[in-house]
C-alpha cells in the first residue's frame, strides 16, 4: 500500500491524460456523429429521407388513368389490359406533374420497333407467349395497320 | 417559465395521446398543411419482390426503366437490375451457358435454335433486398443499411467506396459509380414505394413478370404468389434471408 501511494504521482499524471483523451474522444464523437445517428440501427436516419427525396420519373399508371380514362376504358378485356402505359410510351412523370401537360406531349412510339421489343421470336421467350418474325409476318408495314396496341387481338 | 412548462406538458400529452408520427404530422395540421403531413410509416411495411422466370420474356423493360429513374450510367457495367439469359444443356446441367448483352438493356438478340435439346430461359436479376445482408454486415462506417422496412439502401454521404460490400454481396448487385466514386446499388425505388407507386421496374413489365410486395400488408397478393406457386431464392444456403423470391427457378441459376 506505502509503495503504491509512493507511485501515484505519476500514476495522477497518467489518470489526468487518460481523461484528458476520454474528453477529447467524447466532445470529437458528440460534434461528429449526427444525432440522428442509430434510431433505427446502425446507420443515419436521415439517409432515409435522403433516398426517398429522389425525384419521379415514370408518373405511374394511375396517374395516367387519372385524365386519360378514356383509354382505360377502351383497354378493358384486352390482352394488353394489364400492361402500364409507360412500358410503351415511356417515362412520363414530367408530363403528368407539368401545370399544362398538354406543353410536354410525349412522342408516339414507333409503330413496329415497340412491339418486337417483346413479340420477336427468342428461344428462350417462354412457350406460349406470342411472338413472330418479322420477316415472314404481315406484310412488311408497321404492325399497327392490322393491330390496335390497346386492343391488339384480331378478331 | 410558466409558457415553458405548458408546452413540454403539451408535447408530452401529444406524444402520449398520439403516436410519434401522428405528433410529428400534428405540426402539419397546426400549420393549416395537413397534406404535407408524412403519411408513410416505416414500421408497417416490409417491402419483398415477387418474380416469375415463367412469364419474363427478355424484353429488357425493367433494366431501361431502371436507369432512367434513378439515373443510372448507361455504362454496361453499371446496373441496379438486369436480365440474364440461360442455356442449359441437358448433358450438363450444371453447367449453364450464361449471357447478359448489356444487362439485357438492348434486348436478346436470338443465338441460339430451337429443337436442339436445350432449355433456354430469362433470369431478371436486382438486389434481393436482404433481411441479414452480408454486404450490411460488412460495412465498416454504417454507410449501407436495412432500412426498418426492410430495403437495403445505401447512405451516399457516408460511403467511402472502399468496395468491400461489392464483393461481399453473393448476388453481384453491388458497383460503384465513377462519378460518386461510391456504392450505388437498388434501392427498391424507395422514393417511389414511399408515396405508394410501385418501383420502375415493376411499373413497366409488360408481363407482370416483377411484382413489389408488401409481407406486412395481409392484403398484399404477394402472399397468395408465394402460398401458390414452388418458391425459391437465389443461394439459400448462404442465409441472407433474400426477399427477391422466384417462381419457376431452375437449379442451375446462380
Amino acid at each position: 500500500m506505502r509503495e503504491w501511494l509512493r507511485d501515484r504521482e505519476h500514476m495522477v499524471r497518467m489518470g489526468i491524460l487518460f481523461a484528458g483523451a476520454l474528453a477529447v474522444f467524447l466532445v470529437v464523437r458528440a460534434v461528429m456523429v449526427p444525432k440522428d445517428f442509430g434510431t433505427y440501427g446502425h446507420f443515419r436516419t436521415g439517409a432515409l429521407a435522403d433516398n426517398m427525396a429522389h425525384p419521379l420519373v415514370f408518373a405511374g399508371r394511375q396517374a395516367c388513368g387519372d385524365c386519360h380514362d378514356d383509354i382505360v376504358a377502351s383497354r378493358k378485356g384486352s390482352k394488353h389490359e394489364q400492361i402500364g402505359c409507360e412500358a410503351c410510351h415511356g417515362a412520363l412523370e414530367a408530363h403528368a406533374s407539368a401545370g399544362d401537360p398538354s406543353t410536354l406531349k410525349p412522342k408516339l412510339p414507333d409503330g413496329k420497333t415497340i412491339c418486337l421489343v417483346c413479340h420477336k421470336e427468342n428461344v428462350a421467350k417462354p412457350a406460349g407467349f406470342p411472338q413472330i418474325d418479322p420477316k415472314d409476318h404481315g406484310d412488311g408495314g408497321p404492325c399497327t395497320s392490322c393491330h390496335n396496341p390497346h386492343h391488339p387481338e384480331i378478331s | 417559465m410558466g409558457t415553458d412548462r405548458r408546452a413540454f406538458l403539451k408535447q408530452t400529452g401529444l406524444i402520449l395521446v398520439l403516436s410519434g408520427a401522428a405528433a410529428q404530422a400534428w405540426d402539419f395540421v397546426l400549420a393549416g398543411e395537413p397534406e404535407k403531413a408524412p403519411t408513410y410509416k416505416l414500421l408497417d411495411h416490409w417491402w419483398a419482390m415477387a418474380m416469375d422466370i415463367r412469364k419474363c420474356i427478355g424484353c429488357g423493360n425493367c433494366v431501361r426503366a431502371c436507369k432512367a429513374e434513378n439515373g443510372v450510367l448507361l455504362e454496361p457495367d453499371c446496373f441496379r437490375t438486369w436480365v440474364e439469359r440461360y442455356h442449359v444443356h441437358p448433358d450438363d446441367p450444371g453447367h449453364p451457358e450464361v449471357d447478359s448483352p448489356n444487362g439485357g438493356y438492348d434486348g436478346f438478340p436470338e443465338k441460339y435454335k430451337a429443337g436442339d435439346g436445350s432449355k433456354n430461359f430469362f433470369v431478371p436479376k436486382m438486389c434481393n433486398h436482404c433481411a441479414h445482408s452480408p454486404c450490411v454486415q460488412v460495412c465498416p462506417v454504417g454507410a449501407t443499411f436495412e432500412s426498418p422496412d426492410g430495403v437495403v439502401l445505401v447512405d451516399k454521404t457516408y460511403c467511402l467506396g472502399c468496395r468491400y460490400c461489392v464483393q461481399a454481396c453473393p448476388y453481384g448487385c453491388r458497383y460503384i459509380d465513377p462519378r460518386t466514386e461510391t456504392v450505388d446499388k437498388c434501392s427498391l425505388c424507395y422514393h417511389r414505394i414511399t408515396k405508394g407507386l410501385t418501383t420502375a421496374c415493376c411499373e413497366v413489365c409488360p408481363m407482370g413478370a416483377r411484382k413489389l410486395g408488401d409481407l406486412k400488408d395481409p392484403k398484399d397478393p404477394i402472399h397468395d404468389f408465394l402460398k401458390d406457386h414452388m418458391i425459391h431464392v437465389l443461394k439459400p444456403e448462404m442465409a441472407t434471408g433474400a426477399k427477391a423470391y422466384y417462381n419457376g427457378l431452375d437449379g442451375s441459376v446462380r
